[in-house]
């Protein structure tokens, strides 16, 4: 419990929320409604004893919709944050601790990513290939990767070159226990807080490339595709609309929340 | 100042040849006949047959080898010429003239209002802080900051078009029409600078040169004015300018939402029908976007604030 304890109210509060989200998400499925089944009879029906969050313009139950768009969103914002948490953290540290060739290959890599704003790379690769989950993971975490290297690079730099560090190799520890010993700490927080926000980012990223119709493709539930789907029946059923989005809201909320530090 | 320039200007070349590379290689990794492909996009999955593949790769030159490909690319993109749209047969060029002027509209009210917005809210909390409007508006803040800009916008149609009539929901025409895109854009990015500002002020509020001007007779007023806003201006210029990345990303989708005829919505629809001379021509023009408003900043920088002149 000594991670918990050493977090701060806010970061608590936003793990309590992912948590009760993630339940939802992930027990949902449980009651055993079909989020892609059909029934015209009961479209628009308003939330109630059969249908807990009501049902869509072609009498999708709401529940099991939602319930699959935050799961698609967690999946997304986990494997994107891992993937370029793991391989940002590695190339910073390679590009700060062997320079010369390798710095610099990496750091062209990063600047030409950069050179982009995020979601305009994020939606050319989207148009390569429409409806594809793969290329929006591949993109989005190409995107959060510059941010991760170029932290970790930053912050390792100094360490590497630092007396501690240098001492320690005389001593004869491997560059396993440098790692450990010195570089870890030094890095871990930011890590973790830019993992949070890489999160937000991602789930933020997916929603949009849904929102301007070109990523995920209907009948799939994704936050950001119901959000423009349930967008021409607001004056019928503006629960309807709400619920996508207070979910969208609540998932980037509890991630920044977690983050901590301001931006 | 010319090392500024110059290296923005470098990464502007890096920037074009990245867009142009990547959608070249992304367009030729995937699996299937590219000529197929385009046809499908272009005239829907039923109207495909070999005669329309035929026609599109005559019409863009896909049977020649790739290398030879991305050279002509290359080639055409020095000289200006960024091909023709696959969808209105209009130069992409022309086209993206046109937007262009209706996102540079968006974008400069956008960023007037989102100072204005941020400067004033951000002095008032940061000489009053830890009051009631200091925490109003921090909740309010992260509360606009933790969803996607197209959810604010969404909202603002909600209140102000929707329940109160007060302006169209989207579309181009007079002033009105750009009151609540203009809206969106300047709240999004006020949410985050005007706590900086704020920041920033409580900072020089509290520090030693303020205190001393007071002490030397001079009232809250005239100290606030000498010492102060100096102070918060530099940082919260700077800030909003690195924000401005996110003006980017928040015009593509603000222009999508309200159907604003500009670049983003110009993106979002290349990249809908898989139109790809106008998916690099816009794409291309972000990013030079992008690279402008940065180089903007540093120069705007380095006039506000005498050190970095003195490292130079």
């Amino acid at each position: 419990m000594s991670v918990f304890h050493r977090l701060t109210m806010q970061q608590r509060a936003g793990m309590v929320i992912l948590l009760c989200l993630a339940v939802f998400a992930f027990c949902a499925p449980l009651a055993g409604t079909d989020p892609d089944t059909q029934d015209l009879r009961h479209a628009f029906a308003a939330p109630g004893a059969e249908h807990l969050l009501g049902t869509d313009h072609f009498g999708r139950d709401m529940l099991a919709r939602l319930s699959g768009g935050m799961r698609i969103s967690f999946a997304l914002a986990i494997i994107c944050v891992f993937s370029a948490a793991v391989s940002g953290v590695a190339c910073g540290l390679a590009a700060a601790w062997y320079r010369r060739w390798l710095d610099t290959g990496l750091n062209f890599l990063a600047n030409t990513i950069l050179a982009l704003p995020g979601l305009v790379l994020i939606l050319v690769f989207a148009a390569i290939v429409p409806g594809s989950f793969l290329m929006i993971y591949i993109a989005i975490s190409l995107v959060l990767w510059v941010e991760f290297f170029r932290l970790v690079r930053a912050i390792t730099l100094p360490v590497v070159q630092g007396e501690e560090l240098e001492s320690s190799a005389l001593h004869g520890f491997g560059k396993w226990y440098l790692f450990k010993r010195h570089i870890w700490p030094a890095i871990a927080p930011d890590v973790y807080s830019l993992s949070a926000f890489g999160a937000a980012t991602s789930v933020i990223a997916m929603s949009s490339t849904g929102f301007v119709y070109v990523g995920l493709k209907p009948p799939t539930p994704e936050l950001g595709l119901m959000i423009v789907e349930l967008f021409p029946y607001y004056y019928k059923a503006p629960w309807l609309l709400l619920e996508p989005i207070a979910a969208l809201f609540l998932m980037v909320f509890a991630f920044q929340l977690l983050a901590g530090k301001q931006p | 100042m010319l090392k500024i320039l110059l290296s923005r200007l470098g990464q502007c070349l890096l920037m074009a040849w990245s867009v142009g590379t990547l959608t070249f290689i992304l367009t030729r990794l995937l699996p299937g006949d590219m000529a197929y492909k385009i046809a499908t996009g272009r005239y829907g999955d039923d109207a495909v047959s070999t005669a329309a593949a035929n026609a599109v790769n005559a019409e863009l030159g896909l049977d020649r080898p790739a290398f030879q490909q991305y050279l002509v690319w290359l080639g055409d993109l020095i000289t200006g010429d960024l091909g023709t749209s696959l969808v209105t047969g209009a130069p992409v060029v022309h086209e993206l003239k046109n937007q262009m002027s209706f996102t540079l509209v968006l974008a400069f009210w956008a960023i007037l209002a989102a100072a204005l917005i941020a400067f004033p809210v951000g002095l008032l909390c940061g000489a009053k802080a830890e009051t009631v409007p200091d925490k109003a508006s921090l909740i309010t803040s992260t509360f606009i900051r933790s969803q996607p800009v197209f959810c604010l916008g969404l909202l603002l149609i909600f209140i102000f078009s929707m329940e109160l009539n007060w302006f169209p929901v989207a579309g181009f025409g007079s002033a009105e029409y750009a009151v609540l895109p203009v809206l969106t854009l300047a709240l999004s990015l006020a949410a985050v600078s005007n706590r900086v500002v704020r920041n920033s002020t409580r900072q020089a509020v509290n520090s030693a040169y303020f205190h001393f001007a007071r002490t030397k007779g001079l009232s809250y007023a005239q100290a606030f004015t000498r010492h102060v806003i100096p102070n918060v201006i530099v940082p919260g210029l700077a800030f909003m300018g690195i924000q401005l990345i996110g003006l980017i990303e928040g015009v593509i989708m603000v222009e999508s939402l309200f159907a604003w005829p500009g670049i983003g919505h110009g993106l979002s629809h290349a990249v809908f029908a898989r139109d790809i001379p106008m998916l690099q021509g816009t794409a291309l023009v972000m990013g030079m976007l992008f690279v402008a408003i940065n180089t903007l900043v540093d120069i705007s920088q380095h006039y506000l604030d005498p050190r970095t002149r003195l490292e130079n």
